[in-house]
């Protein structure tokens, strides 16, 4: 929030691992009130793990997290979603028996943020009574983006939002990560389009194998040869 | 068609109903069988007796009580014998077993506290008024066994179709980690779900008691199977299935030791259960895959 002069996010030294497996081997990272950070590798860099660590679904095996200022490595995800910290998850994970209205109430605290949501999403006001499962997967997305955003987060988290989706629906999700940012609250994004979500983001760190390998302004690693051989590929 | 019989059969059917919707409930919502339920519906019949002849409440005042009693338990049995295994892979099978234990110890401190000999209302407990319904008797508390039904289901199906925490129940039922991304309180609604499903297993199992005037600590045992069976055969985790899969076996008892003899009771019933799975595998009211994703 405005008036804190540290990052809104920091991350430090963050370890998971399950089982016998470290997906996540000591990362650290920040981001600022009003940024959009991305952080992009490979399958199974860790991406996800780290997301779902920060969100409460996965507590940590070391390290800490802290969200604005405050202390939150051991926080259940129930909590940070009232605190203003929320996850779009991967493969959008919309609740399919329930209706569209249904699934924005339950993100939603205070019904004021559903009326907001529909503005920006007018498919979602038309198929409000359907149940969600049986939107497009477009609309399943904007439907999990809307859903999030009820709870008038200040921190949002989005997991692999253009996964699965059709290239025009792809330029509409990253219109719509353009609009969240520009609106003041922060975004963490995790892609495997690492090219795309560089070009949206501010800052990036590139993760191979639960470390960061690279990070910096989005626009230098994006002009970085080195970078862009070993982990971007070949532009089509 | 005899109104006598129909009649008698619902009253039993709607208390079979009760303890099923409970049953069914926590299976739908959470995915676990609580095999501590049929426990719970023994201990309330005890409670209940003791209140009344006991604490000197009318047999009216002792349901409410005894509904607050079984969400109570269904606290102990959340907190007892889910929470601390479900983290494991085989949670499934584990909350099974752990549940079954907790049932065991239930029915101990039943035999410890009230010793091993049927338990009855005191005389002069249930009013003495009847009703004339189309030519049948019917007693008070064979009406207010079908009210309360009645009433518990539909506040139920409300409070499922209708409210915050019902949202919550379904989303944890299709998916609990999608809900816990959008700030459901899994553990809260896991923890409400076993209360309010024991609260209506407790309620049934008063009525029970009040219906035959008695309590034996092998009660529970006799309703499980019947519970279990009319939750597969209205459709695993479905409410109204519970409820029409609870009438029909009250129903399908009744007839048979009307009009072919009581040895033939479970054999009639359980065989009509058995052709209505043969004809619909998902049961009355289920559909052929409810969890998804």
């Amino acid at each position: 929030m405005t008036g804190l002069t540290g990052p809104i996010l920091t991350v430090e030294d963050l370890r998971v691992r399950y089982g016998r497996v470290e997906a996540v081997r000591g990362v650290s990272f920040d981001a600022a009130a009003g940024e959009l950070v991305t952080l992009v590798g490979a399958n199974g860099a860790g991406k996800s793990s780290i997301i779902n660590a920060v969100s409460g679904l996965v507590r940590p095996r070391g390290g800490r997290i802290l969200f604005e200022g405050r202390d939150i490595t051991r926080t259940p995800a129930h909590r940070l979603v009232r605190s203003g910290l929320v996850q779009v998850p991967e493969g959008r994970q919309i609740l399919a028996t329930l209706t569209v209205e249904e699934n924005l109430r339950l993100g939603a605290p205070r019904r004021a943020g559903i009326g907001e949501v529909y503005g920006r999403f007018p498919v979602l006001a038309e198929r409000r009574r359907s149940p969600a499962g049986t939107l497009s997967g477009g609309e399943q997305q904007m439907l999990a983006i809307g859903r999030a955003l009820v709870a008038r987060p200040r921190l949002i988290l989005l997991d692999e939002p253009s996964m699965g989706l059709a290239p025009r629906i792809v330029d509409e999700v990253f219109g719509v990560i353009g609009e969240i940012r520009s609106s003041g609250t922060t975004v963490v994004l995790v892609e495997q389009n690492a090219r795309r979500a560089l070009r949206a983001a501010d800052h990036g760190y590139i993760l191979a194998s639960g470390e960061i390998v690279h990070s910096g302004p989005a626009a230098e690693l994006l002009g970085d040869d080195r970078v862009v051989q070993a982990y971007l590929g070949v532009e089509t | 068609m005899d109104v006598q019989q129909l009649l008698n059969g619902l009253f039993v059917g709607s208390i079979y109903a009760l303890f099923a919707i409970g049953f069914t409930l926590v299976f739908g919502v959470l995915d676990r069988l609580n095999l501590a339920h049929p426990a719970v519906f023994t201990v309330a019949a005890f409670v209940g007796i003791e209140l009344v002849a006991v604490g000197g409440l009318s047999i009216w005042a002792a349901l409410p009580v005894v509904f607050v009693v079984g969400g109570l338990l269904g606290l102990v049995i959340e907190q007892v014998a889910f929470r601390p295994l479900k983290g494991r892979a085989d949670a499934h099978f584990a909350g099974l077993i752990s549940s079954i234990a907790l049932a065991g110890m239930f029915i101990a401190l039943l035999q410890w506290r009230y010793g091993p000999d049927t338990k009855r209302f005191p005389a002069e407990s249930f009013p003495e008024t009847t009703y004339k319904v189309l030519g049948a008797q019917v007693t008070g508390v064979q009406v207010a066994i079908l009210l309360i039904t009645i009433v518990l289901a539909v506040g139920l199906h409300l409070l499922v179709g209708r409210t915050r925490l019902g949202r919550s129940m379904r989303a944890t039922a299709e998916n609990p980690t999608a809900a816990r991304v959008v700030g459901v309180n899994v553990d809260r609604v896991s923890a409400t779900t076993l209360a309010i499903s024991s609260a209506l297993g407790a309620v049934a199992g008063a009525l029970f008691a009040m219906n035959v005037n008695s309590a034996q600590l092998g009660m529970g045992g006799a309703i499980e199977l019947k519970g279990l069976a009319v939750i597969v055969v209205g459709g695993m985790a479905s409410l109204p299935g519970a409820l029409v899969g609870g009438l029909l076996l009250g129903l399908a008892e009744v007839f048979t030791v009307q009009y072919i003899g009581s040895s033939w009771r479970d054999l009639v019933a359980f065989g009509l259960l058995f052709l209505i799975l043969v004809v619909r595998p998902q049961g009355l009211f289920g559909t052929r895959k409810v969890r998804e994703v």
